[in-house]
């Protein structure tokens, strides 16, 4: 997964390409908000005309799209994502106490960027990790049988690297 | 020095997100440069899980004997695997045996899960060689109506949770006329502890592949879509490539496998919304728009994508057809008890010592999977509670671990089986926490569409709250009672209409734990 600071900023022309790629699908919508947060990091407010526009829908349906779903975020991620499972069976691991020692450390919330910009810590809904619960994305990784110990080490290496 | 060719040694190392997620690349690069450092060769094909995760990461090595597993394996094992000649299937305290001799597979049966964990994902031949397309080829020779009536008479009830017969459900669609319809593989699974879906789509995605082209064939549907979600990216990446193959191959798309038959198939991506696993949902969503239950009737099978008839089942449910179509619906039906036929993929998860996927025959006790098959919790303490179903499904305490798994004895408990997860808990869960945790997630995920589902959820988690500080206790708890009624009544769909089961249930089980502060409050 690419790094958000490596991801390009705001491209028109790279926006259009993207949606003239997916637009003749039936149900087009989820697939090209999917590949522009892919490139952009999060889904610009300037696509919304440009999607209206490809897809005969108003900005109002596009926007509800786009804010119906948890995953399409309004505003770009830090350089490094944890995807942070919040369902019961990591609950049952203590994944909650596990997940709070991180945002304490981070001095974020849930949604929340640290002020470098270098991570972003969301909540997610099971991973299918439950067996090694509590469980994590990190970039895009999977990792298991979290502790706060090992939570903040693999955090922190991505944070190195 | 010997120059001779020396065929390399195979290996098998799953490349299951959750063996990942344990270190399973790290040990494949210590042996990778371990036996490079020897001069030995290798070969290390990545499997799927054989879903007992406590052994992962699970290595096993082709030998005379069979395939020799040691487990769990972490890269500081590796140098001493090595000296102690694993390789050849030497001793090793990290040695297993053969996996199907482990009293854990041993006590399964594995129809869905048969080559799960063993073949190469994305091998064909492998796949072939398995009894891969047995399925396909016996339903092209008996045509739409026998297949139909063979899922009917195995009995197959729908995976995803309402356990509708998945034959009646077929019928239905094959009966409908229309220009268009579809096959949906409803692979959103949501569920907390469950992980079936995801094990097919990495470990034999072909199998989910052929069970979408058979239930094609028996309705008449030329095109099908698979929902999977964006929490699921190793398993997309893994499917995404099985379907490329299949088209390469000449499997899927035009006169699949020469017989003339048209079937597409392409993977779609939901966007982290639990309710996008309800049907109906899901149709808007695959449709682009925002994923909000359609009211019933009309059916999905009369009018279901793009208002066309359209089968929706989970991804269990058609990944069991293969086998059924394979060796007959008596083969499968032989399998369960009362009106529960076959086996079901349990997902044991949570606080356990021994998680893992188990499939079985209906009938097996909930004490069974929780103490025998899991083994107790994973931290040695007695276990409090159990959740089966994922997040609408009730809370079980020990007293009720004698209730068979059986889809109408878990009804009868006021439980579901659900998609089959089983969390467990240890004696330091709160239940008033996971009660208060079961409305917020329905107002986290609620639609929006009914207002008792979505302002109810809310207020019962205020509710919940006010009990948790000790507050009115007694008052709130009638209180709660009627926000449960009001939302199992009053909602569209399970979201709101079950998300009382496991805070009623939470209740029922533990009152203590909703006194808690009660009682410190009053001394
Ligand atoms: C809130 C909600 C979430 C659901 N999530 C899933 C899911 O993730 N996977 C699934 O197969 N069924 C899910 N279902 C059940 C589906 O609506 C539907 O019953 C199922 O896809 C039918 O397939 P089956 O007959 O093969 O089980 C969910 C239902 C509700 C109400
Ligand atoms: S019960 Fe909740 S999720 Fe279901 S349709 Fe109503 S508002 Fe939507
Ligand atoms: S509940 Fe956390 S990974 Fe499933």
């Amino acid at each position: 997964m690419p790094s958000a600071s490596h991801r390009p900023t705001w491209d028109p022309f790279r926006a259009e390409a993207i949606i003239a790629d997916h637009a003749q699908m039936p149900g087009a919508l989820l697939p090209i908000l999917h590949a522009l947060q892919e490139e952009f990091g999060h889904v610009p407010e300037p696509a919304v005309p440009l999607l209206a526009d490809a897809l005969n829908l108003s900005r109002a349906e596009v926007h509800g799209v786009i804010t119906f779903y948890h995953d399409f975020r309004h505003d770009p991620s830090g350089r490094h994502v944890v995807k942070l499972c919040r369902a019961e069976a990591c609950q049952s691991m203590k994944g909650e106490h596990t997940a709070s020692h991180l945002l304490r450390r981070l001095g974020i919330d849930w949604g929340g960027t640290t002020p470098d910009g270098s991570v972003t810590v969301e909540p997610v809904y099971c991973l299918g990790l439950c067996a090694t619960a509590p469980a994590a994305l990190v970039d895009g990784e999977p990792h298991g049988r979290l502790t706060p110990e090992s939570l903040a080490g693999i955090v922190e290496e991505a944070r190195r690297a | 020095m010997n120059t001779a060719p020396i065929s390399p040694i195979r290996l098998f190392i799953p490349q299951d997100v959750a063996a990942l997620a344990v270190g399973a690349e790290r040990v494949v690069k210590a042996i990778t440069s371990h036996a490079a450092a020897d001069g030995t060769p290798i070969t290390i094909t990545r499997t799927g899980s054989r879903g007992l995760f406590w052994l992962e990461t699970l290595v096993e090595v082709e030998t005379l004997a069979g395939r020799i597993a040691y487990g769990p394996v972490n890269p500081h094992d590796v140098p001493g695997l090595f000296n102690a000649g694993f390789l050849l299937g030497g001793a090793h305290p990290l040695r297993l045996g053969r996996m199907e001799d482990h009293p854990w597979l041993k006590g399964q049966t594995r129809l869905t899960f048969a080559r799960c964990g063993i073949v190469d994902p994305l091998s064909l031949a492998d796949y072939e060689a398995t009894g891969g397309y047995k399925g396909l080829r016996h339903a092209l020779a008996i045509g739409p109506a026998a297949i139909v009536e063979t899922v009917t008479k195995s009995g197959l009830r729908g995976r995803g949770g309402a356990g509708f017969p998945t034959g009646v459900k077929w019928k239905t669609v094959a009966d409908t006329k229309a220009p268009q319809k579809y096959i949906v593989c409803n692979a959103d699974e949501g569920d907390s502890g469950t992980f079936a879906d995801r094990m097919i789509m990495e470990g034999d995605p072909f199998c989910l592949i052929e069970g979408m082209s058979i239930a094609g064939i028996a309705v008449g549907a030329t095109k099908g879509y698979i929902y999977s979600r964006s929490e699921y990216p190793h398993a997309n990446r893994t499917m995404r490539a099985a379907i490329a193959e299949a088209y390469r191959t000449g499997r899927l798309g035009a006169d699949i496998l020469g017989s003339g038959v048209t079937f597409d198939l392409e993977l779609r991506v939901g966007a982290g919304a639990y309710v996008c696993g309800e049907e109906t949902a899901l149709l808007e969503s695959l449709e682009g728009k925002r994923g909000q239950v359609r009211a019933k009737p009309p059916l999905p099978a009369h009018k279901g994508l793009f208002g066309q008839p359209t089968v929706i089942n989970n991804l269990i449910s058609l990944a069991t057809v293969p086998v059924i179509l394979a060796e007959g619906a008596a083969y499968y039906a032989d399998f369960g008890m009362g009106r529960s036929r076959g086996t079901m993929p349990i997902q044991i998860a949570g606080n356990v010592r021994h998680g893992g996927l188990y499939e079985t025959a209906f009938g097996v006790t909930l004490g069974e999977i929780v103490e025998g098959i899991g083994d107790g919790t994973a931290t040695g303490r007695p276990v409090k509670a159990v959740q089966c179903g994922g997040p609408l499904g009730a809370y079980f305490p020990p007293i009720l671990f004698d209730t068979p798994y059986d889809y109408e004895a878990f009804a009868q408990r006021d439980g579901l089986i659900g998609h089959g997860g089983v969390v467990v808990f240890d004696d330091s869960v709160d239940m008033a926490a996971q009660a208060r945790f079961a409305m917020e997630f329905c107002a986290i995920e609620s639609c929006g569409k009914c207002t008792p589902c979505r302002i109810g959820s809310t207020r019962g988690r205020e509710v919940v709250e006010k009990i948790m500080a000790g507050r009115e206790v007694d008052a709130n708890l009638v209180l709660l009672e009627d926000l449960c009624a009001t939302m199992k009544f009053g909602s569209l769909c399970a979201l709101g209409g079950f998300t009382p089961y496991p805070v009623l249930s939470a209740v029922r089980h533990y009152p203590e734990d909703f006194r808690r502060r009660h009682a410190a409050a009053a001394e």
